[in-house]
């Protein structure tokens, strides 16, 4: 993984410097109130519900053992005993006190982290396939991308004051799994017409109370050129994307105002004038890059080990956690293990201080000291020998870790919802616990296929309902809790926007209409279909008749009419 | 008071169009609008070297690139600190068109937005009312890491490193 040299060392360790005088300032007095917020934002900082909030920054999802640990220690040292790891690989700490802060991020600085940009109108951490390096359909690794627009991005001085926060994906691998068409930039690496590898670049795509599907502003371009591509994007932004109106200020809301093909014009009329002003990468430096992300020494093993087949038979638990939990890697004789923040009870993401050290450890001895973040809010260890899973699997099994659930039905995503969070309308911890309840046979969830359930608790979209394959969206009526469902959404390759299934459903009737959803996949499904290929296949009305109908007559008997 | 290149003036002889008839004699900012009504008779005031120009966040500056060369200084107006359109507007002006005289920010500025302004090609603030302008020159050398080029001749942290690895670099150059 990249590693800091003096460089950034010294910028973090001033950032902190920095951020303690403007905490000082504003408890004395002398920051007013908004200023302090814009600052603060853009340190990570919010305050929340309950007390601040802060999220620490994870470069496109990668820890070290080692920062694992000094995440543990933050949260027993600072915060109540745990994080949440966020849809976009960050971390959040939802207890802290402000007065700490500065410690807090000195303590980050101490290990190579920080809390720099992750929120604000700003370029926000830079996000990736969780599976960078290892997976087998990759291209190339697209994490030293990454790095290169982190630092490049990191403290731009044109762009501290984008009209609305920008985010950045990058993807090499044939299978889309870092969403790049929800980005405000999508990068995903291609091969040239001439063999080289470059980049297709996606824009506007993105989220919120406005869910565009990026779309393709270059279909190819040399690598060389990355920063200063980007940059002619930004300015174009930063000049003419709208400050009247927060919910129009995304890039999305210019680009669609344009339409793509003005938009384009503009952003190479921009980037003719300034690409060789001194932002082109060299190869020299872009491999220098790439060194920091070299595959660790792997052994050679035999892809099949007879040891391995035997606990597969003898211990189904091992059985079902091994196939659901663990994916193929490119090296034989290694498999990606998914370490489930999803514990039934557990709000999706959450881990504690114990767990973290523990986690640590399990990642230095079994995948090399490291560690990835997924959007789907789970952990990776992306190198483990397939000798080893049954004995990481015991200690993940002991740590409450081990929920064989990746890709199922209660793998969902979930913002912090209304039990944290001072934008929420409505709860989806509780959401999410319910709907665990009524899905706990393992079997039954095997038998769903691969769901994407994504929830969120208000219109800012933080649980990515919109690409669900089912979406629930919790909004506010008259003081009460209602949830909008979708179907259909998807962030993979072919991305689209959920549909919505019908009028709100009150929070005792959630959970039912999930549950007619999910009949009505398994009497129409054809063989191996998933449900996302049977909604596409036989579409909403078919879903809303029996969802609604159905529960009409049903609740109609009992409390009354279901549509508000 | 203002702050130019990191120094307060105490006697800052320009003042700002106030939309009279008569401009003031001395150094004036006059908005675009005024400039292209009354060009003809501001062009002497333009060669004394008493004429700026004043821009609005949606002023675009590629339009008023061939005037450049009338205007002692340009005053970039700021409705809000958040507002960052005239950080870009500096660069254009600096990098795009080479104009070398004072660019100064005025309206909502604040000590901690005057550091990336220097970075953008802004060399000089008037200070938003309630700002110490005094302590405000701290803001300068509290980031003295500088990852990216921007209007400030600084270069791309890759290419130090890369000629830091060669030999070819002053080791520690991190300004």
């Amino acid at each position: 993984m990249y590693r800091y040299d003096e460089f950034d060392r010294r910028l973090v360790r001033e950032r902190v410097t920095q951020f303690r005088g403007q905490v000082r300032r504003y408890l004395e007095g002398r920051l007013d109130e908004e200023e302090f917020r814009q600052l603060r934002l853009r340190n990570g900082l919010y305050v929340q519900r309950h007390a601040p909030m802060l999220r620490v920054a994870i470069p496109y999802g990668l820890l070290s053992s080692n920062q694992l640990h000094k995440l543990a220690h933050i949260a027993r040292a600072y915060d109540k005993g745990f994080g949440h790891f966020t849809t976009r690989q960050n971390l959040q700490y939802n207890w802290p006190k402000l007065e700490d802060v500065p410690d807090i991020l000195q303590e980050l600085a101490d290990v190579e982290m920080h809390a720099i940009q992750t929120s604000g109108n700003v370029v926000r951490n830079i996000t990736t396939d969780h599976l960078a390096g290892v997976a087998a359909d990759e291209l190339e690794d697209p994490r030293p991308y990454c790095e290169l627009l982190r630092q490049w991005s990191t403290l731009h001085p044109e762009f501290n004051w984008l009209p609305r926060k920008f985010k950045v994906a990058v993807t090499g691998a044939r299978d889309d799994r870092a969403a790049v068409q929800l980005h405000d930039i999508g990068l995903r690496l291609v091969r040239g017409d001439r063999g080289e590898i470059g980049f297709k670049i996606f824009v506007g795509g993105g989220m919120g109370r406005t869910p565009v599907i990026g779309k393709a502003i270059r279909p190819f371009l040399e690598k060389r050129h990355l920063l200063s591509y980007v940059e002619a994007i930004l300015r174009i932004y930063n000049l003419h994307g709208r400050r009247d109106n927060l919910y129009k200020a995304r890039i999305k809301i210019l680009v669609n105002a344009l339409g793509i093909d003005e938009f384009r014009r503009q952003v190479d009329a921009e980037w003719a004038r300034m690409r060789d002003d001194g932002l082109e990468l060299y190869q020299a430096e872009i491999d220098r890059m790439k060194a920091f992300f070299a595959p660790p020494e792997y052994e050679e093993l035999a892809e099949n080990d007879g040891r391995i087949r035997l606990r597969r038979d003898t211990n189904p638990i091992f059985n079902a956690w091994r196939q659901h939990n663990t994916v193929a890697h490119k090296v034989a004789g290694y498999r990606i293990v998914y370490v489930s923040l999803k514990a039934p009870g557990v709000p999706p993401g959450d881990l504690t201080a114990a767990q973290m050290d523990a986690v640590a450890d399990l990642a230095d001895k079994y995948s090399f000291g490291e560690l990835r973040t997924t959007h789907e809010q789970n952990l990776a260890l992306a190198h483990v020998r397939q000798t080893d899973l049954f004995a990481l699997w015991e200690s993940l099994k002991s740590l409450r870790l081990a929920t064989p659930n990746i890709g199922t039905l209660s793998d969902m995503i979930c913002c912090p919802g209304l039990d944290y969070c001072a934008l929420a309308n409505a709860g989806t911890i509780s959401v999410a616990r319910q709907i665990n309840a009524r899905f706990d046979d393992l079997d039954e969830l095997y038998g769903l296929g691969e769901i994407r359930l994504k929830m969120s608790g208000c219109m800012n979209a933080c649980g990515h309902h919109h690409v669900g394959h089912i979406g629930i969206l919790g909004v506010e009526k008259n003081g009460e809790e209602w949830y909008q469902i979708t179907l259909g959404g998807s962030s993979g390759n072919r991305a689209s926007l959920g549909e919505r299934l019908g009028p709100a459903v009150s929070r005792r009737q959630v959970v039912d209409a999930v549950e007619r959803i999910l009949r009505v996949y398994l009497d129409r499904r054809l063989d191996g279909e998933s449900f996302l290929e049977t909604y596409r296949r036989i579409g909403m009305p078919t879903f809303r008749e029996h969802v609604y109908d159905d529960h009409q007559k049903k609740t109609d008997n009992k409390k009354g009419s279901l549509a508000a | 008071m203002i702050i130019k290149r990191r120094r307060i003036i105490k006697k800052d002889p320009w003042r700002h169009d106030a939309g009279a008839q008569d401009l003031p004699p001395g150094p004036v900012f006059v908005p675009l609008k005024r400039w292209r009504r009354e060009r003809e008779g501001l062009l002497s005031r333009a060669r004394e070297g008493r004429l700026g120009l004043s821009l609005r966040p949606d002023d675009d500056v590629d339009e008023i690139a061939g005037d450049l060369r009338y205007f002692t200084a340009i005053a970039l107006a700021f409705a809000a600190f958040a507002d960052g359109r005239g950080y870009s507007q500096a660069r254009l002006l600096r990098a795009r068109h080479g104009y070398t005289g004072e660019i100064r920010a005025v309206g909502d500025i604040r000590r901690d937005q005057l550091s990336f302004l220097e970075r953008c090609g802004v060399d000089a603030a008037e200070l938003a009312s309630g700002q110490d302008i005094e302590s405000s020159l701290d803001a300068y050398g509290e980031i003295t890491v500088r990852l990216q080029p921007a209007a400030d001749k600084e270069i791309l942290i890759f290419h130090r490193r890369f000629q830091r690895a060669r030999g070819a670099g002053r080791p520690g150059a991190g300004r």
